[in-house]
C-alpha cells in the first residue's frame, strides 16, 4: 500500500477531490497547513511594524492506495492541481505498513 | 329692596365664584412646575442613556478594541482588564469615589461629605447638574471613573499580574483620578473653569481627567514594566482585527455619551457636542489614512480605527465649546499627529506601549486639550459668566489667547499627576505583589496562566 501526500493551492482543492472522486478514490484526509517552497510571501504592516509573511495557507491531501493504484492516483492529482505557477505545491509518496478499518478489524488492502 | 334680599341673592354668586378654580397664581405656579418637571424628565432620561453609553464604551467597546489586538492566548485576559474594572471602580466609587471626586473639600480633592453616598438621592445637586437627581450625575460620573484605568492597560497588556492590575487600579484611581477629577470638575477645584478654579481651564467631557492621565499613565507602566519577552524578535500580530473594528465602533457610538452627555442636559449644547465630536472623528480616520496611504502605500483597516480613536479623544475637551468646523480641523489634526506618535516616534524611543495608550490618548488628549485654548468660544457654550452674569469669551478665537496658556497649565498639572502618581503606585504594587508576571507565565499566555480559561476552544 502507498500513502500519497499532496500539499496543493487551497483553491484547487474541490478539483483535485472531484477528480479524485472521478476515478474511484473517496478516502482522503485534509488538513490546512501552512508552508512555502520557493513561493514568496507577502508583507504586512500593523501601526508601523512591518511583518514579513512567508508562511502561506495550503491545503494537505492525504490518502492511503493499493500499490496498483499509486500511479494512477499520483498522476491525477498532479493533473488536477497544477496552474503552471510557483506555489503549485508537491505529492510525496510514502510505502505504508499497515492498514486496519477500525469498524471490524479489516487488514491490508481490504481496508482501504 | 331690603338689604337682605340683595344679600341673599349675591351669596350664591359669591359662593360660585370661589368655587370656579384656583386663582391665576397658583395655575402659574403648576405650570412652572410641571415645565421644569418635564426638562428634568428629559434632561434625566437624556442622561441616564448617556450614562448608559459611557459603560458601553468600557464593555464591550474597549474590551473588543484591545482584545483583538493582541494575540490569541492573551485575549481573555485583556478583555478582562475593561471588565473586571466595571466591577470593582464601582464599588470603589459607592464608598469613598464620589466623594473624593465632587464633594466640595480642598482645591485639590474633595471631603467624605458623600461617602457611602451619603445624600446622594433624587434631588439634584445645583452645583453640577441642576434639573437632574444627584443619583444620576454621580452613576454617570462612575462611567468615566471605569474607563479610565482600562485605557491604562493597553499599555501592560500580555505581561501584567492580575492581583497587581486590582490593586494598581485601585490605588491610581485613589491617587489620580480622584484628585483630578476634583481639580477639572469639582466644585472649588484648582483648574474648575465653572467652579472657582483659581487656573480656570475648560474641559469639556475629560481631555485631562480621562486621557491625557491615562495616557501617560500608560507610558510610565509601560517603561517600568518593560517590553514584551521577544518584542521586536517575534511578530506579535493582532489576532482579530475584526474585533477590534467592532469594539471601535462601539466606542464611536458610546462617545456621543461621553462627550454630548457632559453638557448634563437634553439641551442645544448636547447637540452641539454630539455633532462636534462626530465631525473630528470622521476628520481623523481620514487624516491618518491619508498619511498612511501615502507613506505605506495600503490604507490599513486598523489605522483607520486608530485614526477614528485619536480623533475622538482630541475633540473630548473641546466638543462643547467649539463649532463644527473647527471640529473637523481638530479631528484631522490629531489623526495625523497621533499617527506618527504611534508609528514614528514609538518605534524611536523603543518603548513597549503594546496598544499605544500613549500615542493615542496621552497625545490626543494633549493635542485636544491646547487646541481647546484656541478654539474655545462663548458662541457655543455660554456658561462662563462674571460676577453680574455677564457672559465671558473663552478662547483665542473669542481673543482670549491666555487660554492656550491655561490650557497648558492644565495639561502639564495632569502630565505631573500621571507620572508622580503611577509611578508611586507601581512601586507599592511591585514591592506587595510584584507586577509582571513569570517568564513562563507571560509565554503561556495570561488566559491559562491568569485565568485557567482559553479564549476560543473551536475544536470543541
Amino acid at each position: 500500500m502507498k500513502k500519497i501526500e499532496a500539499i496543493i493551492q487551497p483553491h484547487k482543492l474541490e478539483d483535485v477531490k472531484e477528480a479524485l472522486k472521478a476515478i474511484g478514490i473517496d478516502g482522503m484526509t485534509i488538513t490546512e497547513v501552512r508552508g512555502h517552497g520557493r513561493q514568496k510571501g507577502h508583507k504586512e504592516i500593523y501601526r508601523g511594524m512591518e511583518y514579513q509573511v512567508d508562511l502561506l495557507p495550503k491545503v494537505k491531501v492525504e490518502m492511503v492506495v493499493p500499490d496498483a493504484r499509486a500511479d494512477e492516483v499520483v498522476r491525477t492529482v498532479v493533473g488536477s492541481a497544477r496552474t503552471g505557477k510557483i506555489g503549485d505545491g508537491k505529492v510525496f509518496v510514502f510505502d505504508v505498513a499497515e492498514a486496519i478499518r477500525i469498524r471490524n478489524d479489516d487488514r491490508g488492502e481490504g481496508a482501504l | 329692596m331690603p338689604y337682605r334680599f340683595w344679600f341673599a341673592l349675591l351669596t350664591p354668586v359669591l359662593a360660585m365664584a370661589q368655587a370656579a378654580g384656583p386663582s391665576p397664581e397658583t395655575r402659574l405656579a403648576n405650570l412652572e412646575a410641571a415645565v421644569k418637571s418635564a426638562q428634568s424628565a428629559g434632561d434625566n432620561a437624556w442622561m441616564l442613556v448617556s450614562a448608559a453609553l459611557v459603560l458601553m464604551m468600557t464593555g464591550p467597546g474597549l474590551a473588543l478594541f484591545y482584545g483583538g489586538l493582541v494575540r490569541r492566548k492573551n485575549v481573555l485576559g485583556t478583555m478582562m482588564h475593561s471588565f473586571i474594572l466595571m466591577a470593582v471602580i464601582t464599588v470603589l466609587w459607592a464608598i469613598v469615589g464620589y466623594s473624593l471626586a465632587f464633594g466640595e473639600g480642598s482645591p485639590v480633592l474633595g471631603d467624605l461629605r458623600y461617602l457611602f453616598l451619603n445624600n446622594v438621592g433624587a434631588a439634584p445637586n445645583a452645583d453640577y447638574a441642576a434639573t437632574i437627581p444627584q443619583q444620576t450625575y454621580m452613576v454617570y460620573q462612575l462611567m468615566f471613573a471605569i474607563i479610565t484605568p482600562a485605557l491604562i492597560s493597553g499599555a501592560f497588556a500580555e505581561r501584567m499580574k492580575f492581583s497587581a492590575m486590582l490593586l494598581f487600579s485601585v490605588l491610581w484611581a485613589m491617587i489620580v483620578y480622584f484628585p483630578l477629577a476634583h481639580m477639572v470638575w469639582g466644585k472649588g477645584g484648582l483648574l474648575n473653569a465653572f467652579l472657582g478654579g483659581k487656573i480656570p481651564c475648560l474641559d469639556f467631557a475629560g481631555g485631562t481627567v480621562v486621557h491625557i492621565s491615562s495616557g501617560v499613565s500608560a507610558l510610565v507602566c509601560a517603561l517600568y514594566l518593560g517590553k514584551r519577552k521577544s518584542y521586536g524578535a517575534e511578530p506579535m500580530k493582532p489576532h482579530s482585527i475584526v474585533l477590534s473594528v467592532i469594539g471601535a465602533c462601539l466606542l464611536w457610538v458610546g462617545w456621543f455619551g461621553f462627550n454630548a452627555g457632559s453638557a448634563l442636559a437634553a439641551s442645544a449644547l448636547a447637540t452641539s457636542a454630539f455633532v462636534a465630536t462626530h465631525f473630528a472623528t470622521a476628520a481623523a480616520v481620514l487624516g491618518w489614512l491619508l498619511v498612511e496611504w501615502i507613506r505605506n502605500g495600503k490604507p490599513s483597516v486598523l489605522g483607520g480605527i486608530s485614526g477614528a480613536v485619536a480623533g475622538l479623544v482630541a475633540i473630548t475637551p473641546a466638543s462643547g465649546f467649539v463649532k463644527p468646523f473647527p471640529a473637523l480641523l481638530i479631528g484631522f489634526i490629531a489623526g495625523v499627529v497621533c499617527f506618527f506618535m504611534v508609528t514614528v516616534v514609538k518605534g524611536k524611543f523603543g518603548y513597549d506601549d503594546t496598544l499605544d495608550a500613549f500615542g493615542v490618548h496621552g497625545a490626543g488628549g494633549t493635542i485636544g486639550a491646547i487646541l481647546t485654548g484656541v478654539f474655545a468660544t462663548s458662541a457655543i457654550n455660554d456658561g462662563l459668566k462674571d460676577a453680574s452674569g455677564k457672559v465671558l469669551p473663552l478662547g483665542l478665537v473669542d481673543g482670549v489667547p491666555g487660554q492656550v496658556f491655561n490650557q497648558a497649565i492644565g495639561v502639564a498639572i495632569s502630565w505631573g499627576l500621571a507620572i508622580i502618581g503611577t509611578l508611586i503606585v507601581l512601586k507599592i504594587c511591585d514591592v506587595i505583589l510584584g507586577v509582571r508576571v513569570t517568564p513562563d507565565q507571560e509565554l503561556e499566555g495570561l488566559d491559562v496562566s491568569m485565568h485557567g480559561e482559553e479564549g476560543y476552544n473551536l475544536e470543541s
